[in-house]
Formats: C-alpha cells, structure tokens, sequence
C-alpha cells in the first residue's frame, strides 16, 4: 500500500514511502491517458456537441438561455421533473431492496436451485425494455386477466410504468449487488459466530456495510435506468409525461433537437447528484477483501433456507409470467378475440421484415460489442483502482464513465450524428458502418459494466500489487495471473451483459444504423409503433430464445474455466 | 437499354434487344448505381415497389433506410451538415416541406408530372417533392367492445365528444406523432380557431390517453383496450383485414390528411439515377401499385375503390394548406401542450 493513488482513495491505508516511477508505471498511465481519449472522443465530444444545440436556436443561431426559459415556461415540461424523480424514486425504492433479498438468499442461505433461481432472475436483462410494458399490458390492460386486481385503477401511467421499470431494473440491480455479497470475507463470520454474535446484529454489522458499495452502485444504475429509459413510458405511460417521453416528443415528434438538447440537460442533473453521492462514498470505502479471505460459506438453517427458497421461487414466478405473457401473444392469432394457436407472426415477421439479416446484423454487433466492451472496460477500471499516478486523470475518468447511465440513448445516438457525420470530422467514416454502434453501445453501457468491474476490483485487496511491485513483476502480470482469475465471474457477467443489452438495444442506435447494419430490436421498435403486438412479441421471443442459446453456452463454456480458476473459493474440507 | 432503338425495329428484334438486354443487365450487377434512399413506407409495399421499380430500370439498385415518419424526418434533418440519404421516399409532405424550406432538396420535374394534381405537388417550378397517396384521418370503432359497454357507434367528430364516450377514446398526441398533428391541422382549417379548440376541450374530457404513434389507436381500438381510436385509414383498413372486429368510420365534417411523397436530396452524387426512381414514382403504373393501399393518388384516373373506404373519400377531405400548417406548428403544438399536457394525470 504504497502508493499516492491509493492514499488519495483510502486514508486509512496510507504510508510514507513514495514510490519511484517505474517503467511499469509509465505504461499503466500511457494506457489510463488512452482510456481517457477515447472516452472524451466518444463520450464527451458527442455530447458537448448536445450542449452547444441547446443554447442555439433552429437555425443554428446563439440564443444563450433562451431555449431553458422557455422550457421552464412550460408547466407540462416542469411537471415532468417532478413525475421523472418520483417514478425513478419509487422504482428504486422496490427494486434494490428485492434485489439485495434475491442476492441475499444466493450468497447467505443454503436453497437449492440456486443456478436456476439465479438463472430465471437474470431473464429480464434478455428482454427488449418493451417486452414488459406490452406484457403488462396483456395482463393488466383493458383485456387483462388480472384486470381486476388494480380494482378499477388503469395499467396506463405511473402504475404501468413503476411495475415495468422494476421488472426491467432488477437484474441490473441484481448483477450488482451479487457481485458485492459475493466477495464478503468468511473470516469475519466465523469471527462473529466464535464470539456469538446474534444473527440480526452480523447482518447490520457485516453484511451490511460490507455491501454498502454495491447497494449505492445499484440504487444509482436502477435510479439512472429509470430516468433514461424512454421505451416504457412511450408504451405504457398513457398520458403520464416524464423527462425521457419529453425528449422523445421534441426529437422525435417535432425534430426540435434544440429543445431536446434541453430536456436532456435536465435529465443529466439527477445523474450528476447520483454520481456526487457515490464517489462521496467511495472515498469512506476500504478494500474488504484483503488477500487473505477466505470466501464465506453458508451453513444450513431449514427454516431460513425454506423461508428464502419460498421468496425466490415467487419472484422468479412473476418474472416468467411477464415473459410467458409475451411469448404466449407472439403465438396467438389475434389478442383477445382469437386466442387459437399461430405461427402467422413468426412467418409474416420473418418472410416480410427481413428479420434474418436484422437478426444477424444483431448476433454480430453484439458479439464485437461484448468482446470489445469487456476488454476495455474491465482493463479499464483496472487501471483505474490498481494503478499508480495522475490522481486528478482518475477522477475525471470516474466521472466520465459515470455519465453514460444517465444519457438517454436517443440523446447519445444524436450526439453521435452531429459528432461523426460532421463533414469536417476525420472519423466520420465509422458513420453508417458497423463500428459505430459497436462503440456506441459499449458507451452507452459502460456505467453499469464499469460499476460491476469496480465493484469485483475494490473487493480485493491493493496488497496483491503492493507485493507484486515489491517483488518488481509488471503489473499486467499480476493483472493476468491474479486479478483476472480472481475476478472472472464478474468479467464474465460483463461480457454477458453487454451481450444481451446489445441484442436489445434501441435508443442509441436508432439514429446509427444503415440498411446493411440494421437491428432486430429496431424492427420490434417498428412492429409496435404500427401496432403489431403479436409480431413484435414474436420478435422479443426470438430474442429473447438467441440470448438465452447464447448464455447457456456461455455457462457451459465457462464452468469449466470457472471450476478451474475460482477452486480456491470453496473451503477446504478436511 | 435504349428503348427507343427497339422499338423502331418491330418485335423479332425488340425480343432479342430484351435478350441482350436481360444478358447484360446480369453481367452489369456490380455496374449497378446504388442509391441511399431514406422511407417510411411499409415493409411489405417496399418489396412491391422495389420489384416494379427494377423491372423498368434494371441499372439502379436501391438500399432502403425505413422507419417512422417522425425518426426518418429527425435523422435527415440531423444529418444535414453531411447528408447521407440519396433521395427520400414516401414520407409525409409535411417533412418534405421542412427539408425543403432547409434548402435540402433539389427541384426535379419528373416525366409525366403535367399528370399529377397541382394539390398533391410542392407548388414551386420544378417541384422538390412530388406526392405518392394520400392518407386522412380515419376512426376505428371496436364493436364487440362497444356492444358490451352499450355504445352507440359515433358518426361524427362532434358525438365523439359526448359523454357517453367519456374514457373511451384514444388518439395519437400531435406533438409525438405526424397522424396526431394531422387530426389537429384538419380541425384547425376545417372550423377555425375558437370552435376547433373548443371541439378539442371536448373531445380532451373524453380521451383515456394520448399515444405516441399514429397506428397505436386503431390497434388499440382493434384488441378493444379502448373501444374508439382515431388513426388514418391504411391502418384502419389493415387491422380489420387482419381480423380485428372494427368498423372504420369516416367523420363527416371533413378528414384532416397529409401526403406521402418524394424528393430527391440537393447533396446527392448520383443525380440520373435518382431521376429515375422519381420519374417512375409518377408513372400510371407506380400509381396503380399505390392504389393497392391507399385510396386517392396524386394522379387521378388510377385509383381504385378500396375495401371499407367509402367512394366519396376524397371529398371528404378538408383544404389542407402545408405551408399554413408546417408554419404555426409550433405554435398550435404549444397552445395543444398548455391546453391538455398539463392535466394529463391518468384518469
């Protein structure tokens, strides 16, 4: 623990020495500069070109803040603030604690089926953002079965969109916080328990604070999802404006991206709030994980493990039910007058709309999109939190890579369109082409990956590098033989997770692709808006089925590399 | 491919020219000239277009770029400072005439234009856009649904305010979609100012919910979330072909409508075979691909009636000044928003 970075993020662990530059050093910071570059190429650029739109007018003119006033004139457009903050609030309310009691009972309690709760829990990361609102819609709606539990309330507005967004949040949430009980130190169990520590005072004591990071990481992402995600509410919201529904009308409705650009300046604020909040904790934050835990093992409790077991299985009930509901639609032949069976869906979606190549188009974005996206956003937080040097570089990076969860894709994808289709630009010949939203798409999930990798990094201790350069081995050796290793699930939960968001993604890319890169996701995009319910369930299946083909070989693959490298994990038994 | 030359040789030859033709047209694949064209059309009408398109100019290639009309419109005007697009296709004139008053569009008169209505035309001479078909307002009306609630079924505008529809209504917000914004336009030009709005007061205290495209309310109104939908006919007629039990009503005080048609953006390199593609837009035998979907063309002569579309269609539908009705729209947008956005809690 030696080093100026580590002082400036954990006094506690501060010491005397200053190190002497290594070459070892200079190469790390000539990679965190490079890291840095490209985030300010492809992250701030396309945004500061948002910024300079809106203080124009139309024609391009500078109007100062003419373009704020009259957005704050508008009581409609005010409201929405206040309808965006309460809707994220809620969802952020319900989603992190269910999350946090889902990952609870995987990490603290000895159920079984613990694969497959967690398994049927990660499903709504498949999903296109529409499946749930459609779904719910199915069954809350006018024609919905369950019409009547909302007891003549309406499916349509903040209920519709507060159920939607939880469904779709909880396993952002999840990945999160699983990641933070994971790494939890056995060692200060057994402690607890030699000295008889009650159980309700080991989880306020230790537990708790010990997943203190990944609780606030997570209320952020689900907080910053929720303002962002523009899907839902266009689906479900009825008449209920929120922020993201106001850009969607200015851009999209009016092609006033002056207008947008204010709107999406607003939305940034809670972001910024979230991010202040979350790096004032991070600097409290110590590393948990010293190099000596020993990971924390469960022991059997019947009534405990039956009482979590029960929790999960009615979680993970409701989940499929969302996706039940919207394959069942995508096999009927017309919701609600002919329920009879009905492949005309698939045919029509797949005969008409070209879906093959769409669907292909997508499989390969989203495989360059998790290969490269993983490579550089796990090395990238590395770099970040087990380097040494340019303290003020990582704040700004941190800052950076904390931005994107809160910019709405629409916003980024227009960024992107003024940034890189501007004739005077050397890069804009990635405009129209495949690269771009390869990148957009890594950009615009680069915070939650980024936390996940932080997260899983923080965990271990900073004495593994301390050691390593003492004993002079350059620390991409230490990162290839310890901290990958150590940190493979959680890298391999990051490339999963880009490869699923890709495959559904819209917002961004919507303003990107060109005839030969179109997505799948963006022909369900279009099968709503003409109203084809059954066709565009029918596409979401079909997504929904190739992201699962592709997760269970990635298990398979993976179990064993696991089995190998996360050995040391599992107690000895004498 | 010069059609003239063939011809002046009577059929034997003329067979062999469509020979030769068809030989070199297969060795000239990689010669053909590719063009960008940006569309909001229907998936299913591009095939057939395209198909019709390729048989009269086999040299061109097109790449379609489809979406709705609102993100189309967007992307266009945000690519402006380095345009991508080639030519525009079956979008809504209102659009067209945005690019065109942002300079994006170069006038072109395409060979039979002497044949299309000056009302479906950009005025100006050579035209920047010429239209395709026209699409109007149209209310779909759910019957099994409204049996079940007792509902009489609504003949004009003015009984889709009373309030035994109270709820029951859902139509496309004007400021997130082009159908919605079409419905307010018409009203506007059709009563004027003071009896529009208030026709719009009413009809506010009806409407269960403002939706952000033009096809929603008919679909909605089609699986009966809510028994009426205002929409356009094209989607009217589709969701009840497709089986869903709808009447489609044509108000008659007068439908608000918009045009689809085409441009040939000013950027382009490939000029020649952006002429063809307009030259075959306005061709009898385009129009008669048109006629499948849409009732009343740009050219008339052509159409043909059209299942559930009533034949006095055209007739119904109101003056329609675009320059009028692209100027004050963001003021009738804004006066909307003051009026209904901020009261719009959930009933």
């Amino acid at each position: 623990m030696t080093t100026a970075t580590v002082e400036a993020l954990s006094p506690a662990t501060a010491t005397r020495i200053k190190p002497i530059a290594h070459w070892h050093d200079r190469l790390s910071q000539l990679l965190l500069l490079g890291m840095c570059l490209a985030l300010v190429v492809f992250l701030l650029a396309p945004l500061a070109m948002i910024l300079v739109k809106s203080v124009q007018d139309r024609d391009g003119a500078f109007v100062g803040l003419q373009q704020f006033r009259d957005y704050f004139d508008t009581p409609a457009l005010r409201q929405s603030i206040v309808h965006t903050l309460s809707i994220a609030g809620a969802v952020t309310a319900i989603t992190v604690p269910l999350a946090f009691s889902f990952a609870y009972a995987l990490t603290r309690s000895c159920m079984p089926f613990k694969s497959t709760l967690r398994l049927v829990a990660l499903t709504p990361i498949l999903a296109p953002s529409l499946l749930p609102a459609i779904s719910f819609i199915q069954w809350f709606g006018t024609q919905g079965v369950l019409k009547w539990t909302l007891g003549g309330a309406s499916v349509y507005g903040p209920t519709g969109i507060i159920i939607s967004s939880v469904y779709a949040a909880f396993p952002h949430a999840l990945m999160i916080v699983l990641t933070a009980l994971l790494l939890a130190d056995g060692r200060l169990y057994e402690a607890a328990e030699s000295l008889g520590t009650p159980t309700l005072r080991r989880f306020f004591t230790i537990t708790l604070p010990g997943a203190k990071y990944g609780l606030i990481s997570a209320a952020m992402v689900v907080f910053s999802y929720t303002v962002s995600e523009f899907g839902i509410p266009k689906v479900i919201g009825g008449n209920f404006n929120v922020l993201a529904l106001d850009i969607f009308k200015q851009v999209i409705g009016q092609q006033n991206f002056n207008k947008g650009a204010v709107v999406s300046l607003v939305l940034l604020v809670p972001v910024l709030v979230a991010f202040v909040i979350d790096s004032t904790m991070q600097g409290r934050l110590q590393a948990q994980f010293s190099s000596r835990a020993v990971p924390f093992a469960p022991k059997p409790k019947p009534a405990f493990d039956v009482a979590m077991l029960g929790f999960c299985v009615t979680v993970c009930t409701l989940l499929l039910a969302v996706l039940g509901m919207a394959i069942y639609t995508s096999f009927i032949k017309l919701w609600p007058y002919d329920k009879s069976f009905s492949m005309r869906h698939y045919t029509f979606g797949l005969v008409d709309g070209g879906v093959i190549s769409a669907f292909f188009n997508s499989l390969e974005m989203a495989f360059f999109t998790a290969l490269v996206g993983t490579v550089l956003i796990f090395g990238g937080a590395y770099l970040l939190e087990k380097t040494r040097g340019m303290s003020a570089l990582r704040a700004l990076i941190r800052l950076l890579a904390a931005i994107p969860m809160g910019v709405p894709g629409m916003v980024l994808g227009l960024g992107y369109i003024f940034f890189f289709n501007h004739p005077d630009n050397p890069l804009n010949v990635l405009y129209h082409g495949m690269a771009i939203l390869v990148i957009s798409t890594i950009i615009h999930y680069y915070t939650s990956s980024h936390l996940t990798a932080v997260t899983a990094l923080k965990a271990l201790d900073n004495e593994f590098e301390a050691v390593s350069a003492s004993l002079k081995v350059p620390f991409y050796k230490t990162f290839f033989r310890v901290t990958i290793p150590v940190c493979l699930p959680a890298i391999l939960d990051i490339g999963r997770y880009l490869f699923v968001n890709a495959m559904t993604t819209i917002s961004a890319v919507v303003f990107l692709y060109s005839p030969d890169t179109k997505l799948a996701s963006l022909a369900i995009l279009n099968l709503d808006d003409a109203g084809e319910i059954g066709a565009a369930a029918a596409m979401a299946t079909l997504i929904v089925a190739a992201s699962t083909t592709v997760c269970v070989i990635y298990a398979v693959v993976t179990r064993f590399l696991l089995v190998r490298t996360q050995a040391w994990r599992r107690p000895v038994t004498v | 491919m010069d059609l003239a030359v063939s011809k002046s040789w009577r059929q034997a030859i003329g067979r062999a020219a469509v020979a030769l033709v068809a030989l070199w047209a297969v060795s000239a694949v990689a010669q053909k000239t590719e063009l960008l064209v940006y569309t909001a059309l229907e998936t299913d009408q591009i095939k057939a277009y395209e198909d019709a398109f390729y048989k009269a100019y086999p040299d061109v290639a097109i790449k379609w770029v489809r979406d709705s009309t609102g993100v189309i419109t967007a992307k266009l005007l945000a690519e402006k400072a380095n345009p991508q697009a080639d030519m525009v296709v079956g979008t809504s004139a209102s659009s067209l005439a945005v690019f065109s008053n942002e300079g994006m569009l170069q006038g072109y008169a395409p060979k039979g234009l002497d044949k299309i209505q000056p009302q479906y035309r950009d005025p100006k001479n050579p035209p920047e856009w010429v239209g395709m078909d026209v699409y109007g307002a149209a209310v779909c009306f759910n019957t099994v649904e409204a049996g079940k609630l007792n509902l009489p079924k609504p003949e004009t505008w003015k009984d889709l305010t009373k309030p035994v529809y109270k709820g029951k209504i859902v139509m496309p917000n004007p400021a997130s979609s082009g159908t919605g914004y079409l419905d307010v336009a018409g009203w506007l030009q059709m009563w004027g100012d003071a009896d529009a709005w208030k026709f719009m007061d009413a009809l506010h205290d009806n409407v269960a919910h403002y939706t952000h495209s033009g096809s929603k309310p008919c679909r909605e109104a089609g699986t009966g979330e809510f028994p009426i939908g205002i929409s356009f006919e094209y989607r009217a007629v589709t969701t009840k072909k497709g089986g869903a039990p709808i009447d489609i009503i044509f108000p008659k005080e007068g439908l608000g409508w918009d045009l689809e048609a085409s441009g040939i953006m000013k950027t382009t390199k490939k000029v020649d075979a952006a002429r063809k593609l307009m030259d075959w837009l306005a061709t009898p035998e385009a129009m008669a691909l048109f006629a499948k979907n849409f009732a009343v063309l740009a050219m008339p002569g052509v159409a043909k009636p059209l299942d559930f579309v009533p034949a006095d269609y055209e007739q119904r539908l109101v003056k329609n000044d675009f320059a009028w009705s692209a100027k004050n729209r963001d003021k009738i947008l804004a006066e909307w928003a003051k009026r209904y956005d901020g009261k719009s809690e959930p009933k």
